[in-house]
């Protein structure tokens, strides 16, 4: 029976980063925008979420009490807000700006979830964050299961919207600018407004899976959103194929399942005293895995299925 | 306000410039923005303390300290092995991965992402060798000598100033002043048209790698000597490297040594007067500041 538990957490916390790698495969898939702040954008849903939906605390400001879902509506319009703004300053110029400066926008919100105590609760983190289906909480089968219940219905909803998205006249437009921005240009379409509308939407599902993702654990803490988790959802993406949405949530689950795994291979094989230093390795092993990919099968598992309209059918991706 | 400050800023800055030479080589020349330069840092300095002790165990002359410094003649000799084998890992990475991904014609945004997870493996790796524990050169202790008005520094500290300057200046003549250099400089502005006059594209590539692995051990060796050897020390310091990297201008030389220097200034102050847990925001702000002020940075050209 614990096994059943055990699966449905597994898969829960899998669900959450499909939700996270559903985003950025709108802007890096879909549109070829680098992000290299992922974990801010989740930690700032998190946050934001936990703020308004924690009871009220005399020692920091939120705490307002709101329902959970108010809470993911907020995370994913700061996401989104954040997004714009990062896009505004960097979009107009070459690629690996944005990149280095949403490497930047993660190292300075980490610096806020760790310092700005009155708002984030500093390096102890946020606890009692309500949890969907808390009144289940005694029976841990029963609860795994309605959360990983409710964790794939966002899933499955971002990705019907997002499939729809895409095959529309919008997903026509971004991805005409990601393969030839010139000639999008020539054909009346404006880059830089669309490459920040792909940003805002992906920056919005990013946060809104950090508050997915709080509410379910019920405790956020500044060590959950290092460049680390950037790099974790990176390699989903990668492995499960960027550009195709199901390739997104196959890579999510099977990249977390390869470290669940190597994580647990190394607390067998290593004496406890080096597990600290031994569980470096599991980051080593992604790593090389993320470059062995880009090297040999850059599509990844799952390759983006090239078509221009539905109505057209699909083409083959011509070398 | 305590002057002292600007000591800490300058010394600071040493560094920060020094790896900032090496990131904005690698910009202007491969095209791409390194994320596993911070890393050649942590990996110079680690390099260098495996030679350092390797030496102090062959000779204990070499391990004793030299007056009045806090290292003895072992740590510059180690310093150049840490050099060598620094550049090494540097053009085995470019024969590995971002070689290749060049020569198929990749996309500078996967080069980029390459150098991104191959980062996080260097740095574990790291990790893995010498755990996160942090590490000291030198358990001397130096007492810092006032300089007046107010100000005080350790000889090690003025070492590396010195020692910057010296480097700079240096690379700064081997750049206008020698063919390689112009070769260097012909490739960054257009390396189609550069091979095409007979530039060897290969070798100034190597040459990029060789002079930004170096500097960046010798960076990596000075943070270490002045605050302490960590795996995650280059990874801390690759925000202010790109920071300074484009505040200077990318492809400027001396840009990134000033812009290393202001980066420099701007925390030591910014930890004065609003505190040390927010140094790692100083950067950021910069280098936002930049991108709305002056995107080309202060010595780049428009349209970069």
């Amino acid at each position: 029976m614990e096994i059943i538990a055990y699966a449905a957490f597994f898969l829960t916390v899998a669900m959450t980063y499909a939700i996270i790698c559903l985003g950025l495969n709108v802007q890096w898939g879909q549109t070829g925008l680098f992000n290299v702040g992922v974990a801010g954008f989740v930690g700032v849903g998190a946050y934001v979420s936990a703020a308004l939906t924690t009871p009220d605390a005399a020692e920091r400001i939120g705490g307002f009490d709101l329902p959970i879902l108010a809470g993911w509506g907020a995370a994913a319009l700061m996401g989104a807000l954040l997004a714009i703004a990062i896009g505004v300053l960097t979009l107009r110029m070459r690629a690996d700006y944005l990149a280095i400066t949403t490497f930047g926008i993660a190292v300075a919100l980490q610096l806020v979830f760790q310092n700005a105590e009155s708002l984030t609760g500093g390096a102890f983190g946020l606890a009692f964050i309500p949890r969907p289906f808390a009144a289940l909480q005694g029976q841990a089968i029963a609860f795994n299961l309605a959360n990983l219940a409710i964790t794939l219905v966002v899933v499955l909803a971002l990705y019907l919207l997002l499939e729809h998205l895409l095959r529309s006249p919008w997903g026509r437009a971004l991805r005409a600018v990601r393969e030839d921005e010139i000639a999008a240009q020539a054909l009346g379409k404006n880059p830089v407004r669309l490459r920040l509308q792909a940003f805002a939407l992906g920056g919005a599902i990013m946060a809104l899976a950090g508050a997915v993702q709080a509410h379910f654990i019920g405790f956020i803490a500044p060590g959950n959103y290092l460049p680390m988790m950037t790099f974790q959802v990176w390699a989903m993406l990668i492995v499960g194929g960027s550009g195709n949405n199901r390739g997104a949530i196959l890579g999510a689950v099977l990249v977390w399942a390869i470290w669940a795994l190597s994580g647990a291979l190394i607390s067998e094989v290593f004496p406890a005293d080096q597990q600290a230093r031994a569980a470096s390795l599991q980051i080593v092993i992604i790593g090389v895995m993320l470059c062995i990919i880009l090297l040999w099968r850059p599509q990844g598992i799952l390759p983006e299925v090239r078509s221009v309209s539905r109505h057209l059918g699909h083409r083959k991706k011509e070398n | 306000m305590n002057p002292q400050a600007l000591i800490d800023g300058l010394i600071a800055g040493s560094t920060i410039g020094l790896g900032a030479i090496g990131l904005t080589l690698a910009y202007s020349i491969l095209r791409f923005a390194n994320f596993t330069h911070g890393d050649f840092l942590a990996w110079g300095a680690y390099l260098t303390l495996t030679l350092f002790g390797l030496l102090g165990g062959l000779s204990a002359g070499l391990g004793a300290p030299v007056h009045p410094f806090s290292f003895g003649w072992g740590l510059p000799l180690a310093m150049l092995g840490g050099a060598a084998l620094t550049v090494l890992l540097a053009l085995g990475l470019d024969r590995i991965l971002f070689g290749r991904l060049r020569a198929r014609g990749a996309d500078v945004i996967i080069i980029v992402m390459a150098s991104f997870g191959a980062s996080m493996a260097l740095r574990s790796l790291l990790e893995f060798i010498f755990t996160a524990k942090p590490v000291y050169f030198t358990n001397a202790l130096q007492i810092a000598q006032p300089l007046g008005l107010g100000m005080r520094a350790t000889p090690d500290q003025l070492l590396v100033i010195g020692l910057t300057a010296v480097l700079v200046a240096g690379l700064h003549l081997l750049l206008t002043r020698s063919a390689t250099g112009r070769a260097m400089r012909a490739v960054s502005e257009n390396p189609d048209l550069a091979g095409v006059y007979g530039i060897n594209v290969a070798q100034v590539i190597r040459m990029t790698w060789i002079i930004g692995a170096g500097l960046a051990c010798v960076a990596g060796v000075m943070a270490g000597l002045l605050v302490q050897i960590r795996p995650y020390m280059g990874f801390d310091l690759l925000l202010p490297l790109f920071a300074a990297t484009i505040l200077g201008g990318i492809g400027s030389i001396p840009g990134a040594m000033l812009g290393g220097l202001i980066i420099g200034l701007a925390e030591a102050f910014a930890v004065q007067i609003i505190g040390a847990e927010w140094r790692a925001a100083v950067s950021f702000i910069i280098l936002v500041l930049v991108l709305m002020l002056r995107p080309q940075g202060l010595f780049g050209q428009r349209g970069a």
